[in-house]
C-alpha cells in the first residue's frame, strides 16, 4: 500500500524575483509595452534635465538685488528676498516670534500623540482642541498679555494660509459629521430636511461666491456700526463650505457600516449617541479616510481663493511681490516656489493618511 | 395546544417573556399573526420552521430590534412600547447572538466585551475586564483577548460574541441561528458553549436548524410556519409524533437528508 509523505516546501523559481526579472515583467515583457517604457524615457530625458539645469545648476543663489541674477538660470534670490513677505505677509517682524510660537507649540504637542504608548493621549488631545486655540487666539491677534494688537489684515504669507486651513479643517469634520448624521436621522423628518438644504445649498455654491458673499454682500445685510473682521468672515465661509463636503464623505462612511453593526450595538442597550460614537463612527470615519483627506488636500489648496477677497495668503504675496517693479520677470521663480510648498504640504497630508490606514488596520476584512 | 405554562419557572411565577396576540406587518405582508407565548425563567425553547416563517423575526421583537404592530410583548415584566427608556431596559438584560456575529470589527475581542459594561452599566474598567476575562473562558478563548476580530475564525468569533452578551449578565439570551454562517467543523464548539450555558440555567429562545442540540438542550420546541406558531412540544414527543402535516413534512425534510 502507498503511504503519503509530506513534501517539503519549495522556494519559488529565481526567473521571477530580481532587478531584471522585474524588469523583464513589467517594462519589457511585450513590444507595446518596451515602445512605451522608451518613449517614457525619452519624455523624461526631454523635461528633466533641463528644469534641473534651469532651477539648480544655472541657478543665482545668492545677492540682494535683481541686478546680482545672471538670468542664465532660476534666480532664487528673488525669494530670498522676499522669504519673510511669503511667509509671514506684513505680520511686524518685531512680533513674528509670536507666529513662530504659535507654530512651535502646535508642534511640540502634536507630537506625543504619535508616540505609541503615551498614557495621556486623550487629555492631551483635549487640550490640543480646547484650550491651545484660546492661546493662539491672544498670541496671534494680541491686544492682550501686554502683547501688541495685530490686525488681522497685516496677515498673510504662508502663515495665513495655515490659519484658514487649519480652523477650516478643524471645524469642518466635526461640523460635517454632525450633518452628516442629520441627514440620516430618518425619524427626524424637520431636522433631516434642514441638514439636506444646508449641504446641497453649500455644495452647489462655488467657493469664490462663498467669500465674496461674506466679504461684499454680508456687510449690506448687518445693521450700521457691526463689522465682524474680514478674516473671521473668510473662515466662517470656509468652514461652512468644507463641512458641506465633509458631511458627504462622512454619509458616505456610514452608509457603508453593515446593518448587523447597528442591530449589535442596539441589542446591548447602547442609545443613539454611544452606538455612533462608540461603534459606527469610528469604524465610518476610518473607512473614509483616503476621502476626509482628500477634502483636506482640496481645502488646502482652496485657501488661495482668499486672494479675491483681498486677503494675502501664500499665493496672493507672491503675486503680489511679482508685480514688485524692481523684481519684474521673476514670477516664474515665484510659482514654482508656491508650488513647491503646497506640494510638500499636500504630500505631508497623503503620506499621514496612508499611515494611520495602515495603523487602524485590524485584521483581514470584516 | 399550549403545553406552556405548566412547566414553569423555577425562581418566580412570573414569566420571563410574554408575548400576548402579538402581530407584525411589513408594509402589507403579514408576518406574524396572532402569536402567544410564554417563556418561563430558566426555560430554553428552540424555535423552527422553514425560512421566511417569521422566526427571526419573532424573536427580534422581544428586544425590539423589529418593532410589533399589535398585541402585547412583555420582558421580565417590563412592556416594550415606544418608550426609548423601557426599550434600552429590556435590551441591557436581553443579550442577543446573531447569524454573523456583529462583532466590532475596531475593537478587540476583550473591547468588544467591556463596551457595554462600561457605558450602559458604567462598570469600571478594571471590574469589567475582569469579568469579561471570566466569561472568554467560560467560552474557552481567553488566549484570543487581544485579538481583532478580523483576526479571528468564524467559530472563535461567533463564542465572542456569546461572551459579549454574556457580560452584560443578561437574564434571556435569545440567538438568531448562530451556527448557520459557519463551516461545519466549527459548529460544534459553538454548540458546546450553548450546551454549557443551558445547563448554567440561562433562560434561552433559539432560532436553530440544529436538531440534535434542540433533543438534547430544548425544553420546548416550536414549529412556524408562514408566521404562525403551528406546533409546539417537549423535543421528545415533537420529534417522533408531530401532530400537524406541516411539521411532519418540515421534520422529513431536514431530518432525512
Amino acid at each position: 500500500m502507498a503511504t503519503l509523505q509530506k513534501q517539503a516546501d519549495l522556494l519559488p523559481p529565481v526567473v521571477s524575483t530580481g532587478i531584471v526579472g522585474w524588469l523583464r515583467k513589467n517594462l519589457f515583457d511585450t513590444p507595446l509595452n518596451a515602445a512605451l517604457t522608451l518613449l517614457a524615457l525619452y519624455l523624461l530625458y526631454l523635461t528633466v534635465p533641463p528644469f534641473l539645469e534651469w532651477a539648480l545648476l544655472k541657478a543665482d543663489w545668492s545677492g540682494t538685488r535683481s541686478a546680482d541674477c545672471s538670468r542664465a538660470g532660476a534666480c532664487w534670490v528673488f525669494i530670498e528676498v522676499r522669504l519673510n513677505q511669503f511667509m509671514y505677509g506684513f505680520y511686524p517682524v518685531a512680533q513674528q516670534w509670536r507666529v513662530n510660537l504659535t507654530v512651535a507649540l502646535l508642534v511640540v504637542l502634536v507630537l506625543p500623540l504619535f508616540i505609541k504608548r503615551f498614557a495621556l493621549k486623550r487629555w492631551l488631545a483635549a487640550l490640543i482642541l480646547l484650550v491651545y486655540p484660546v492661546i493662539a487666539f491672544h498670541l496671534l491677534v494680541g491686544g492682550s498679555f501686554g502683547l501688541v494688537h495685530v490686525e488681522t489684515s497685516k496677515w498673510g504669507g504662508l502663515f495665513l494660509t495655515l490659519v484658514i486651513a487649519v480652523v477650516g479643517m478643524v471645524a469642518a469634520l466635526p461640523l460635517g459629521i454632525l450633518l452628516a448624521l442629520g441627514r440620516r436621522a430618518e425619524n427626524m423628518p424637520v431636522l433631516k430636511a434642514l441638514c439636506v438644504a444646508f449641504i446641497e445649498l453649500w455644495r452647489g455654491v462655488p467657493l469664490i461666491t462663498v467669500l465674496f458673499m461674506s466679504s461684499v454682500m454680508l456687510p449690506f445685510f448687518l445693521p450700521e456700526g457691526l463689522n465682524f473682521d474680514k478674516l473671521l468672515r473668510a473662515l466662517i465661509g470656509v468652514a461652512l463650505f468644507e463641512a458641506a463636503y465633509m458631511a458627504e464623505v462622512v454619509r458616505g462612511g456610514l452608509q457603508g457600516i453593515p446593518k448587523g453593526q447597528y442591530e449589535a450595538a442596539d441589542a446591548l442597550g447602547l442609545g443613539y449617541w454611544k452606538s455612533t460614537f462608540l461603534v459606527t463612527l469610528p469604524q465610518a470615519l476610518k473607512l473614509v479616510i483616503p476621502g476626509i483627506v482628500n477634502t483636506f488636500i482640496a481645502l488646502f489648496k482652496d485657501t488661495s481663493l482668499v486672494l479675491i477677497i483681498g486677503l494675502f495668503d501664500l499665493l496672493g504675496s507672491i503675486q503680489a511681490a511679482n508685480s514688485d517693479t524692481n523684481w519684474l520677470g521673476f514670477s516664474v521663480e515665484g510659482y514654482v516656489f508656491a508650488a513647491c510648498v503646497y506640494w510638500v504640504f499636500c504630500f505631508g497630508m497623503s503620506r499621514y493618511s496612508q499611515w494611520l490606514e495602515a495603523k487602524l488596520h485590524t485584521g483581514h476584512k470584516r | 395546544m399550549t403545553v406552556a405554562q405548566a412547566n414553569g419557572s423555577p425562581g418566580s411565577d412570573r414569566p420571563m417573556i410574554e408575548l400576548q396576540g402579538v402581530h407584525k406587518w411589513y408594509d402589507k405582508f403579514h408576518v406574524l399573526k396572532d402569536i402567544n407565548l410564554s417563556v418561563g425563567s430558566g426555560e430554553r425553547i428552540v424555535i423552527c420552521g422553514p425560512s421566511g416563517s417569521g422566526k427571526s423575526t419573532l424573536i427580534r421583537c422581544i428586544n425590539r430590534l423589529e418593532e410589533h404592530q399589535r398585541g402585547r410583548i412583555l420582558v421580565d415584566g417590563v412592556e416594550l412600547t415606544s418608550d426609548l427608556k423601557n426599550i434600552e431596559k429590556v435590551r441591557s438584560e436581553v443579550g442577543m447572538v446573531f447569524q454573523h456575529f456583529n462583532l466590532f470589527p475596531h475593537l478587540t475581542a476583550l473591547e468588544n466585551c467591556v463596551l457595554a459594561p462600561m457605558w450602559v452599566r458604567k462598570t469600571p474598567r478594571k471590574e469589567a475586564e475582569e469579568a469579561a476575562m471570566q466569561f472568554l473562558e467560560r467560552v474557552r478563548i481567553p488566549e484570543q483577548a487581544m485579538k481583532y476580530p478580523g483576526q479571528l475564525s468564524g467559530g472563535q468569533q461567533q463564542r465572542v460574541a456569546i461572551a459579549r452578551s454574556l457580560c452584560m449578565r443578561p437574564k434571556v439570551m435569545l440567538f438568531d441561528e448562530p451556527t448557520s454562517a459557519l463551516d461545519p467543523e466549527m459548529i460544534k464548539e459553538v454548540l458546546d458553549v450553548m450546551v454549557s450555558l443551558a445547563e448554567s440555567g440561562m433562560t434561552m429562545l433559539c432560532v436553530t436548524h440544529e436538531m440534535g442540540f434542540a433533543k438534547t438542550v430544548a425544553n420546548r420546541v416550536i414549529f412556524m410556519d408562514s408566521g404562525e406558531i403551528i406546533e409546539e412540544n417537549e423535543p421528545g414527543a415533537f420529534f417522533t409524533n408531530p401532530q400537524h402535516d406541516r411539521t411532519k413534512l418540515f421534520l422529513s425534510q431536514i431530518l432525512n437528508h
